[in-house]
């Protein structure tokens, strides 16, 4: 402000009209809010505002059955920290990001070091690779279920096929987990083979080319050149699947439900169960605000880790 | 001068104008007050016939604009129309087990059922069994209508039990009673089938347990509904039968529902314990079976059910001339409910009970001695048809039928889950 407001002492002829001379108009000054007017109104109604309603609901015990309201102060907040399901639920959607992540990530770098260099049978790789992403979660949690079955499941065909016994994969509760990570990554692995097929394709071939003249195998310049060209989207496709892993719902939901006995129940199914199963909208809201603080928490640490990476880089 | 010549405005216009009046015209002569909208859960093989008894209401009711809706089963029908309820935006009339009244709220999410209406539409109370009608009743008010009854029954393929020997000249499934009679009778199907005895549902054996604890005639909770009261040692028994069933072989270890109904309908087990609403399927499928009530393995006759019944979610504004338009179509339904039977239902409007058309229907009729036997959930809010306490039984009994974890095991876990449940503040 003070750089526009040129000094008094330099005002050159000083006009009566100055003072009242309009300024910039009153849509040059404040235009730039009505364009992002329709993208304000809908994060302050779809966003903002359920936010804040939802930690309001927090410190009371509201219900779905629109029954009278109690302020409880922080009784749900308490409730929830004696809560073994909370931490057994929160336990389980970390254990599964744990588990989808480094596959989701490894498995599509690998697919598209095999897509890339094809000619023939790329278009083949391409499209089989990602052809299950397309699917929705109903049919692919439908297709799977299947396989899984003992008696007359793909999986355990091939199991006693080759001589092993027959394994109960969805009502096991060591192995149901394992059952939903292996479909999250046939079903999901797709988009992140895209994202490396897209930057391995970025590389230019001159790199190569001078790497191969001065001599480097192929394992060297995998490790030398493709790899650390990489690493930046290496970087955005973990922050992705993990913000996707947490939110893990839809194939447990359809294919266990959360079992068996509750082993591969997610923190959002507990929050969806607590909310609209049994009602109660307040302690569901302060369960979700407690994974709202978990999510941030992860992003502060991802942040750091990624930032630190490209200080690294220069 | 503008008159003797009309612009192409004016011609809009009067069309406009003559297409609203005709329009308006037609609301009139058509009752546009009376609206039925009905919301129900019927999925599976008794959804199709739903539909088909539905297209015969519409037939006989043109006066009336009726729409019906079904919604997936469970926790999605139970929260659409919770919601809808606590909005005072709900449909007409919407289908309910009858254990989850106590659960849906009625004092916020119900309208009590006008009874002047529903006797002038010929419905009254010695119509049913007064144990259903009671139920329907909160507070002297009456909150639902029942439609059915649908207990849990024994299936039997009548090819593999006539080799078992278990068929009398009838050609009915002879009763047995007692647990050693009950395995014998097991046994002697296994020995056929190769496989199994039973097809059982054991990721949720709430129905069974139930069932056979009822039998033992074991509580549940006191009388203030506040304290658990259940008795350990029936509560074992009853859990280390399924358990032994399990471990001999005689049901799978493992088994959900579809495995359930695939496991009777492909030869793989002689019996099925169930709900008696598979009838369809198995009809569709042209196997030879037939129904009867599920053993008296225990002391009593009792058998874990439930009802459908017709409530009125909560409307705001609640319009006269449809809601007696919607107390007429319930009273239509209980009356032509012999179809509904079909589906494998036992009608709650005794009336029907007693017709020859329901009589004769085979296998359907076969166990309809069981009504008043049928055993309700508890009634908690947290109890019912897909409701908590069948999601904690289902969690806590799957281990002891894998053979994870022993009875003793199971049931702590399962009474730790309800005591919890029963410290939760109740948000009804």
């Amino acid at each position: 402000m003070a750089v526009q407001t040129p000094p008094r002492t330099t005002s050159s002829p000083p006009t009566t009209t100055a003072p009242q001379r309009p300024g910039p108009p009153w849509t040059e000054k404040w235009g730039g809010l009505f364009f992002v007017a329709p993208f304000g109104v809908l994060f302050a109604f779809f966003l903002l505002w359920p936010t804040l309603s939802g930690l309001w609901n927090s410190f009371f015990n509201t219900s779905l059955a629109g029954v009278q309201q109690e302020f409880l102060g922080l009784r749900n907040w308490q409730e929830m920290f004696g809560d073994p399901a909370v931490w057994a639920s929160l336990r389980n959607t970390l254990v599964f990001t744990a588990m989808s992540t480094p596959p989701l990530v490894v498995i599509a770098l690998v697919m598209a070091l095999l897509a890339n260099r094809q000619g023939l049978l790329g278009w083949f790789l391409r499209f089989a690779y990602f052809a299950p992403f397309v699917l929705p979660a109903t049919v692919v949690t439908l297709i799977w279920v299947w396989i899984y079955q003992p008696g007359f499941g793909l999986v355990n065909g091939l199991l006693t096929a080759g001589g092993f016994a027959e394994i109960d994969w969805l009502n096991t509760e060591n192995r149901a987990m394992l059952a939903v990570v292996i479909t999250t990554v046939w079903w999901t692995v797709g988009f992140n083979f895209l994202l490396y097929l897209a930057a391995l394709q970025g590389i230019p071939e001159q790199v190569y080319e001078a790497a191969a003249i001065d001599g480097a195998s192929g394992r060297q310049q995998l490790f030398r050149i493709t790899l650390p060209l990489l690493s930046r989207t290496t970087g955005l496709i973990v922050v992705l699947q993990l913000v996707a892993s947490l939110k893990i719902f839809d194939q447990i939901y359809l294919m266990t439900d959360g079992g068996p006995n509750y082993a591969t129940r997610p923190i959002i199914q507990y929050i969806y169960e607590s909310g609209f199963t049994s009602y109660r909208i307040g302690y569901a809201s302060a369960v979700s605000y407690m994974f709202f603080l978990v999510i941030v928490i992860v992003s502060i640490a991802q942040f750091r880790l990624f930032g630190g990476r490209k200080e690294a880089d220069r | 001068m503008t008159a003797s010549h009309p612009t192409r405005r004016t011609v809009l216009t009067a069309a406009l104008g003559l297409a609203g009046v005709a329009t308006l015209g037609g609301c009139g002569s058509l009752r546009r007050d009376a609206r039925i909208r009905e919301w129900n859960l019927f999925g599976g093989g008794d959804g199709a016939r739903l539909l088909q008894i539905h297209d015969k209401f519409v037939a006989e009711h043109k006066d009336m604009a009726f729409e019906a809706h079904t919604l997936a089963w469970g926790p999605p029908f139970y929260t659409k129309l919770a919601m809808s309820a606590a909005g005072g935006r709900a449909p007409e009339v919407a289908t309910l087990h009858l254990s989850r009244l106590k659960g849906f709220s009625p004092a916020t999410m119900l309208d009590p059922i006008p009874l002047d209406l529903l006797a002038k539409a010929g419905i009254t109370e010695p119509d049913f069994l007064p144990a259903t009608w009671d139920r329907c009743k909160i507070d002297g008010q009456l909150y639902a209508v029942p439609l059915d009854q649908h207990p849990f029954v024994l299936y039997y393929n009548t090819d593999i039990c006539a080799k078992a020997g278990l068929l009398g000249p009838d050609g009915r499934i002879k009763p047995v009673r007692g647990v050693e009679p009950f395995l014998d009778m097991l046994r002697a199907v296994k020995e056929v089938t190769g496989k199994f005895a039973a097809s059982i549902e054991t990721t949720n054996p709430w129905r069974m347990w139930w069932t056979l604890y009822g039998q033992l005639e074991g509580g549940f909770f006191d009388e203030s509904g506040r304290d658990l009261v259940i008795d350990d040692a029936k509560a074992l028994e009853a859990l280390g039968l399924m358990a032994k069933l399990a471990a001999d072989g005689l049901t799978p270890k493992s088994a959900d529902y579809p495995s359930l109904v695939a496991q009777f309908s492909n030869g793989d087990a002689g019996l099925s314990f169930n709900g008696e609403w598979e009838v369809t399927t198995y009809q569709t499928a042209k196997l030879p079976f037939s129904m009867a009530p599920f053993p008296v393995v225990y002391d009593v006759p009792k058998y874990a059910g439930d009802a459908h019944t017709f409530v009125l979610p909560h409307q705001a504004v609640r319009n006269e001339a449809d809601t007696a338009a919607t107390i007429e179509y319930i009273a239509w339904m209980l009356k032509n409910s012999a179809e509904w039977a079909a589906g494998g239902h036992i009608p709650a409007y005794q009336p029907v009970v007693a017709s020859p058309e329901y009589l004769n229907l085979k296998p359907q009729a076969e166990y309809r001695s069981v009504a008043p036997d049928v055993l309700f959930d508890p009634d908690a809010w947290f109890s019912g048809s897909g409701a908590q306490l069948q999601n904690e039984a289902g969690a806590a009994f799957a281990g002891v039928l894998a053979g994870r974890t022993t009875p003793r095991q199971g049931l702590d876990q399962f009474k730790a889950a309800t005591r919890k449940l029963l410290d939760t503040p109740s948000p009804v």
